[in-house]
């Protein structure tokens, strides 16, 4: 049974899933259930005047109707939990519903609660408010200009902090170098897009005081807890519930007011209530992904030595300080600005900026993504500067395998990699030589091919939960998990994260029955529900395997250590004596004389005969807090011709060379890395959230957002290299973001590489065919 | 005002109140309770709400439910017979073709009414095929190679029910 851990075997969670049978928050249903819909503010910037809601309560089916000033007393703003330390991070207050000011499109400021879907929405056209339009930008590098518009009071230039990253001395190195380049980078707003818009549903039993809250989240139990501190109800009395959820990319993390105030409404009303998104609804106020405007420079000797990089950012914060949002551009971003390679001096300074925007906050890859695409965005520029090959670049600049663990300069320290396998591996499978002739004699033709590659490293498994008290991250990063063995030998595991997409109910079940010698049918995981989940952090950070995958590991491994001195009991023999060998624990030299897990169970679970002084049942819970973080890392490689007469980008291959440690399930990991390379290039070519002059969001809806479609989109060769982590007890290393962290810069990298010719060393994603077009305009001096 | 309208669906007859406004994706999800057909925009682009209206993949959403009086529907909880599963969710299953699963029965459904249509497709055709739905998981990679690996089996049940 041991070949189950490393084997592609068939999810289990989709059968449910394939035939209509899962529950979603928005399919769950209650006795006497009424809907909540919320009136936004459609300005983006605007005084409050007055609010009427008296028809809206008059309207038919309508129960209630909440506003700001119903509520503002009596809960509490919606607290923001990364305080970033050792910078001057401001956090104005988040009302649950706007009151004096709306400051972003979306904003909410009444909440309407009716007994059917449509009434309410019908009865939120009733809502009447009068609004005085303040200017408003979205653009965090204007926001921060003299006279722009302030949206909090207490902060005049709109900076939530200014956060610096040091190591090594980047100003000497600069001073000194033999050739610098710069670079001006927009890393745009994205909208994370999970195919499930948000939705909560809440029930409040008068009762027994219990709060039972169905919500589209990441992290349950940092839903309960925020919930908790929001609508001053003890954690105890809260059950969060995340049922199937429909994909998260980040946006299921936080915490937003709508979970909150559904649930208020329940306690007021004593009915349970529902909310669900619908897709505007989501675009406007479910968190969004990115939005950098960057500075850029590197620096370094002819010989292609890089000894410097320097970064001034506005990182767009959006109208309030969503819930990790200090984190996302500071620790999970300037932090990782050395990348794959040995770079002594390292400076950035970060600034977090309010602007009118939709809330900004982690999305798939959050701040790793924007520094992995600045750094090799910056190693191709400087390697075309220097006139050598970037991929030479590369290899001169790596951290060799054999320096690990290795120090970076902004303090990190990698657990282990080896870049240059990935890098040759990746090569291998592209032929490059081959390559390398078909674009030079395409170039002869006026045609214009190109090679992008990127080594990447992510930091993920997060993480330490010592490391995470000192970065300001307002909980642990510990996970955990309960292996519980039934009298028949079958086995429930309960844990803390929850996934939504990850396949860890199967790739979990792998790590048990390998230890157990099971089936895996045998062994099923239970996630999503605080009230019989151990406490746990969430997923997210490319973390739910490596941290508590190691929790369900460690706790199957001493479920088994308690079977193994029952087993010597019943076999009358030695622990010492016994040997685990054909699933089963083996009298050595007298392997008839066995006991199975099937069998100890039962004997744990009735303790009709138990050793001395041992308890009966057999389960245990383990919390695992890794000693580090885990850096997965790989080599992509892209190629694509541009149309010089449109600017249309066709991608000709994808090639991903992935390490993330030794894989559980290869197709399960394989799944991760596609959805992330197409997440990625959908980031690199065509995704982007435009706001206009008066911060409203033009795309708004599906029908200008473009989500990539599958006719777009790339096939994608995948394989692996392996280099498992020392830092958990499985080794291995995260790929829920890898894919996206390295194709949106390897996209990017190929576009400049086949328009090269023209001189052109940089074009902004997204690169639609208007913006590359425009470049080879101007490229050619042409007025574009 | 509402009025009765009485719908076919999964080979079952049901007839139901309903608002002439009301969407037939509202109607199978609040009203009869096939939750399996799921809302992931509201402007017709993500192919999440498709159900089958006479053997025809039909977004629910853009489809009010008294438009859909007298027509045959199709939505996930009735493609396996039994416990037998359709060769199309055997394949997702097999080849991995699905994530969190949201997309899946609006994916499925479309790829139901393509392969009728086009039994031995090409990746390339299966990519257009299915742009009207939106996954945000997967890449679509898998979801290309399940509906291609469905079709071979398709084919060759045909075959045998042919001979």
């Amino acid at each position: 049974m041991a070949t189950l851990f490393g084997s592609g075997i068939k999810r289990r969670e989709d059968p449910r899933l394939i035939t209509g049978q899962a529950t979603y928050v928005d399919d769950v249903k209650l006795p006497g259930l009424a809907y909540a819909v919320f009136a936004r503010s459609p300005y983006a910037h605007a005084k409050i005047t007055r609010i009427d809601v008296s028809a809206a309560r008059q309207a038919p089916g309508v129960i209630a109707v909440y506003t700001g000033a119903d509520v503002k007393d009596r809960l509490v703003p919606v607290p923001c939990a990364w305080n970033v330390p050792n910078c001057d991070l401001k956090i104005p207050a988040h009302p649950l519903l706007a009151y004096d000011k709306v400051r972003y499109a979306g904003d909410a400021v009444a909440m309407v609660i009716a007994e059917t879907r449509a009434q309410a929405r019908d009865a939120v056209d009733l809502v009447d408010v009068d609004y005085e339009p303040l200017r408003a930008t979205a653009d965090p590098e204007q926001a921060t200009q003299p006279g722009a518009a302030r949206l909090h009071e207490e902060i005049p230039d709109n900076i939530g902090f200014t956060w610096v990253v040091s190591g090594g001395d980047a100003a000497a190195a600069f001073q000194h170098a033999e050739v610098a380049v710069s670079q001006r980078i927009v890393q745009q707003r994205l909208l994370p897009t999970a195919m499930e818009p948000r939705a909560a549903v809440a029930q409040y039993n008068r009762g027994s005081g219990q709060l039972t809250l169905w919500a589209t989240s990441q992290n349950p139990h940092i839903h309960r807890f925020l919930c908790s501190v929001m609508l001053k109800l003890p954690e105890h009395r809260i059950r969060v519930i995340a049922p199937e959820v429909g994909g998260g990319f980040g946006s299921k993390i936080p915490a937003y007011p709508d979970e909150a105030l559904v649930s208020f409404a329940a306690m007021e009303l004593g009915i349970p209530v529902k909310w669900t998104e619908d897709r505007s609804e989501n675009y406007k106020v479910t968190i969004h992904g990115r939005d950098h405007i960057e500075y850029v420079e590197m620096c370094g000797t002819r010989d292609g030595k890089i000894t410097g990089i320097r970064t001034r950012v506005y990182a767009g914060l959006g109208a309030y300080a969503s819930t990790a949002a200090p984190g996302i551009p500071t620790i999970l971003h300037g932090l990782v600005y050395s990348g794959s390679y040995m770079i002594p001096n390292i400076h950035g300074t970060i600034y977090g900026v309010y602007t009118n925007g939709t809330p900004v906050d982690a999305y798939r890859g959050a701040g790793r993504p924007e520094a992995a695409y600045l750094i090799e965005r910056l190693v191709d520029i400087f390697a075309r500067k220097i006139g050598m090959d970037p991929i030479e670049v590369r290899r001169r600049n790596f951290i060799p395998k054999d320096k690990f663990p290795y120090t970076v300069a902004t303090g990190l320290i990698y657990d282990s990699g080896n870049y240059e396998a990935a890098l040759d591996k990746a090569l291998g499978i592209l032929d490059l030589k081959a390559f390398r002739a078909e674009q030079a004699k395409a170039r002869k033709d006026g045609r214009y091919l190109g090679m992008g590659l990127v080594s990447y490293i992510e930091i993920c498994g997060l993480g330490p939960s010592q490391v995470a008290g000192a970065v300001g991250f307002g909980g642990g990063l510990y996970d955990s998990a309960i292996v519980r063995v039934y009298p028949t030998g079958v086995v429930k595991v309960y844990i803390g994260a929850s996934p939504h997409g990850q396949g860890e109910e199967t790739t979990f079940a792998q790590i048990v029955a390998s230890e157990f010698g099971y089936p895996v049918e045998n062994v099923e995981i239970i996630h999503g529900d605080t009230d019989n989940t151990p406490q746990g952090w969430g997923t997210y950070g490319s973390r739910t395997t490596a941290v508590c995958g190691s929790a369900v590991k460690v706790a199957a491994l001493r479920v088994k250590e308690k079977a193994k001195l029952l087993a010597a009991h019943l076999l009358e023999a030695n622990e010492a004596d016994l040997e685990w060998k054909d699933d089963a624990f083996r009298v050595k030299g007298s392997p008839d004389k066995a006991k199975g897990m099937a069998e100890l169970a039962l004997m744990a679970n009735v303790a009709w005969n138990m050793p001395p002084g041992m308890e009966p049942g057999l389960e245990a819970t383990a919390f695992f807090d890794p000693t580090n973080f885990v850096y997965p890392f790989g080599t992509h490689i892209c190629t694509v011709e541009v149309d010089e007469q449109t600017g249309q980008v066709k991608i000709l291959r994808y090639i991903a060379v992935d390490d993330c440690g030794p894989p559980i399930n290869p197709m399960i990991v394989d799944g991760q890395i596609h959805g992330g390379v197409i997440q990625g290039i959908g980031e690199g070519l065509q995704e982007i959230a435009v706001y206009d002059e008066e911060a409203q969001l033009v795309t708004g809806t599906m029908m200008d957002y473009a989500v990539p479609k599958a006719s777009q989109m790339p096939h994608i060769e995948v394989a692996h290299t392996i280099t498992p982590s020392p830092v958990n007890p499985l080794g291995v290393k995260g790929c829920g973001e890898a894919g996206t962290i390295a194709s949106a810069a390897c996209l990017v990298n190929a576009v400049c590489d086949a328009l090269a010719p023209l001189g052109i060393t940089h074009i902004d994603k997204p690169l639609t065919p208007a913006r590359v077009w425009a470049a080879i305009q101007k490229a050619k001096g042409a007025t574009p | 005002m509402e009025r009765p309208v009485t719908l076919n669906i999964n080979g079952r007859s049901h007839t139901v109140q309903v608002e002439p406004r009301a969407l037939l994706v509202h109607v199978l999800r609040d009203t009869l309770n096939l939750t399996g057909t799921h809302v992931g925009c509201d402007t017709s682009q993500c192919g999440a709400c498709t159900v089958l209206v006479d053997g025809q993949a039909v977004k629910s959403c853009t489809t009010l439910a008294v438009q859909a009086e007298g027509t045959r529907i199709t939505t996930i909880e009735g493609l396996a017979r039994g416990d037998t599963l359709h060769p199309l969710q055997m394949a997702f299953w097999e080849k991995h073709g699905l994530q969190c699963g949201f997309c899946t029965p609006g994916m499925i459904l479309t790829a139901v009414d393509f392969l009728a249509q086009n039994p031995d497709p090409t990746d390339d055709e299966i990519r257009h095929a299915i742009e009207g739905n939106l996954c945000r998981c997967t890449g679509y990679q898998n979801i290309v190679a399940a509906i291609k690996s469905a079709a071979a089996t398709l084919r060759a049940g045909n075959a045998g029910a042919a001979a």
